[in-house]
């Protein structure tokens, strides 16, 4: 009995600590590269870290162009082209609807600096104040042709799916952006 | 009365938008002790229903909120 009773007190004990151990966790995959997008991701992020949440954000695809330093990228014809037509850098994207040539994203900017909403560029820097995790998907990089060199330096190593499987498998909050 | 209530910190939120006044409570409840309440004064009307959101995931405590006009003046305690 006493046996028992110790038993039941350190497995409520460890299963208590466990519970109030365990992080609270966000995960979001950040696919697109539209400003509009980037903003509804990074102020997700803030929010969560702000929440407690260990968050991460892993940037595939067009998503890149918001860890990129901004300058061009490229080995092949077909990279250069990409970098010359579709230039990454946080500063660069422009909305998903009416960027009009970069009119929409200048107008945007505007707009948003006139309402005291947060630039993107100091968003991303409140995220990495605050712990989110920035992960670039290797895959991505490799048909992009766009090297570790290319990123902000902030961003963590290079990763693949099994990374943000382990990671958004331990968290509440998993987005696709 | 806002006398009843003695700020360890007072917060300026005046003028920033989502998410960055709830960004700045969670980094200023740091630097009270355990027990300690900020004062803050924001103007973006989502703090109503966003800073009560931060203190109850966070577990702080959400004393309470005054209108002043157009600004919304709180008070949170850290509770742990």
């Amino acid at each position: 009995m006493a046996v028992d009773h110790s038993t039941t007190d350190v497995a409520q004990l460890a299963a208590e600590q466990t519970e109030e151990e365990k992080p609270k966790k966000c995960a979001i995959v950040m696919m697109s590269g539209d400003m509009d997008k980037a903003m509804a991701a990074l102020s997700i992020a803030t929010g969560a870290a702000a929440m407690g949440y260990q968050t991460s954000i892993f940037f595939t695809f067009w998503g890149l162009k918001i860890i990129q330093k901004g300058g061009p990228t490229g080995r092949s014809l077909f990279g250069r082209m990409l970098s010359l037509m579709n230039r990454g850098g946080i500063d660069r994207i422009g909305p998903s609807r009416l960027n009009m040539g970069g009119l929409g994203r200048w107008m945007f900017k505007r707009m948003m600096a006139a309402k005291g909403v947060t630039p993107l560029l100091e968003l991303r820097q409140t995220a990495i104040d605050l712990g989110v995790r920035l992960i670039p998907c290797q895959m991505s990089m490799d048909v992009m042709e766009i090297t570790e060199d290319d990123l902000i330096p902030e961003v963590e190593d290079c990763a693949g799916v099994a990374t943000f499987i382990a990671e958004a498998g331990q968290a509440e909050i998993n987005l696709f952006i | 009365m806002s006398e009843e209530l003695k700020a360890d910190l007072v917060l300026d939120l005046k003028g920033l938008m989502c998410p960055i006044p709830v960004v700045r409570v969670s980094k200023a409840i740091k630097e009270v002790p355990v027990g300690g309440v900020i004062e803050a004064t924001a103007t973006d009307p989502g703090v109503l229903a966003d800073v009560p959101a931060w203190a109850k995931s966070t577990g702080n405590e959400m004393v309470k909120t005054e209108r002043e006009g157009k600004a919304i003046k709180f008070w949170v305690r850290r509770l742990k």
